[in-house]
């Protein structure tokens, strides 16, 4: 289950001011949580756009309920990569970015297009989108799961307890003795929950490997 | 800004003051030869590679702009 956010934002200077300074923002009073920047790749196309990675480190701000919850995330900065391609032809620029590390914890990924104005050439409009998910969401989702299921599981005893001290009340024969019938319910009840554990294991290692499978894609 | 890695930062001073001078010349307005290649970017590169190295930070095999992972809504 991913957050979705969209916007759009206008800067009122011109394309290659913009693009320009896309490459200096770098310190601002506003970016004191930013630690590093670095390029660590950077090619020129053979149609003349610029390929450009950058990695920055920001500091890891959390709340004090967070913190208290992911102990582990703490001590560690964020490290963040933000792809780009400028693309002076078109006057226009496409930036991707997302966190290499705290990755299990959280994911946010943004892609913003840079454009000129269409009303005034001057100026030029960001659009923004971003996508925030959690692989928290397949854990409570697993939790979910083997809690169903292990209940499920105690149902099918509950009746069979039921009508075995029935049938005895009743003053009937059980069909099977005393100790193959409570074996048998023990046995199904625990392949039960055996099959529910390893879907409920599976449900939580998907989760958990799709975002890092997204991630390490080779091309 | 500092570099990540701190016996860097001088280099990377050097190199961006470089390349914004040729990006606003001469990049945006059609000349996309030259600087890319120049040996100080190759040295800057070599010192934050390793850097990125001791610090192992995870930069490999990952796919520029994300593989276009999210399309967007009005492709174009």
């Amino acid at each position: 289950m991913v957050k979705y956010f969209l916007g759009q934002s206008v800067l009122r200077s011109s394309w290659d001011q913009v693009f320009a300074a896309f490459w200096q923002r770098y310190p601002n009073p506003y970016s004191k949580h930013v630690l590093t920047e670095d390029i660590v790749h950077r090619e020129v196309t053979p149609d003349q756009k610029l390929l450009s990675r950058r990695l920055l480190t920001k500091t890891n701000r959390m709340p004090r309920w967070a913190e208290r919850l992911f102990p582990a995330n703490v001590a560690h900065s964020v490290y963040i990569l933000e792809d780009s391609i400028v693309d002076p032809q078109n006057q226009t620029m496409t930036t991707f970015t997302w966190n290499i590390n705290h990755a299990r914890l959280m994911v946010v990924e943004e892609r913003c297009v840079y454009y000129v104005n269409s009303d005034n050439s001057g100026w030029t409009e960001i659009r923004r989108e971003a996508w925030v998910s959690s692989s928290l969401f397949g854990v409570s989702r697993a939790v979910q799961e083997f809690g169903l299921a292990r209940f499920k599981s105690n149902v099918t005893k509950t009746m069979k307890g039921f009508e075995y001290i029935l049938a005895k009340l009743q003053g009937e024969a059980p069909s099977k003795t005393l100790v193959e019938t409570a074996k048998e319910a023990k046995e199904k009840a625990k392949e039960t929950a055996l099959a529910a554990t390893e879907k409920a294991k599976d449900l939580a290692n998907k989760a958990a490997t799709k975002k890092q499978q997204q991630q390490q894609q080779f091309v | 800004m500092n570099s990540v890695g701190e016996a860097c930062t001088d280099m990377k001073h050097e190199y961006d003051q470089r390349f914004n001078c040729w990006f606003a010349e001469n990049f945006l307005w059609g000349d996309g030869s030259g600087n890319l290649c120049t040996d100080l970017f190759k040295h800057h590169q070599q010192c934050v590679q390793e850097a990125i190295k001791g610090k192992e930070i995870p930069i490999e095999g990952l796919e520029f702009m994300g593989h276009n992972k999210h399309k967007p809504e009005n492709s174009s």
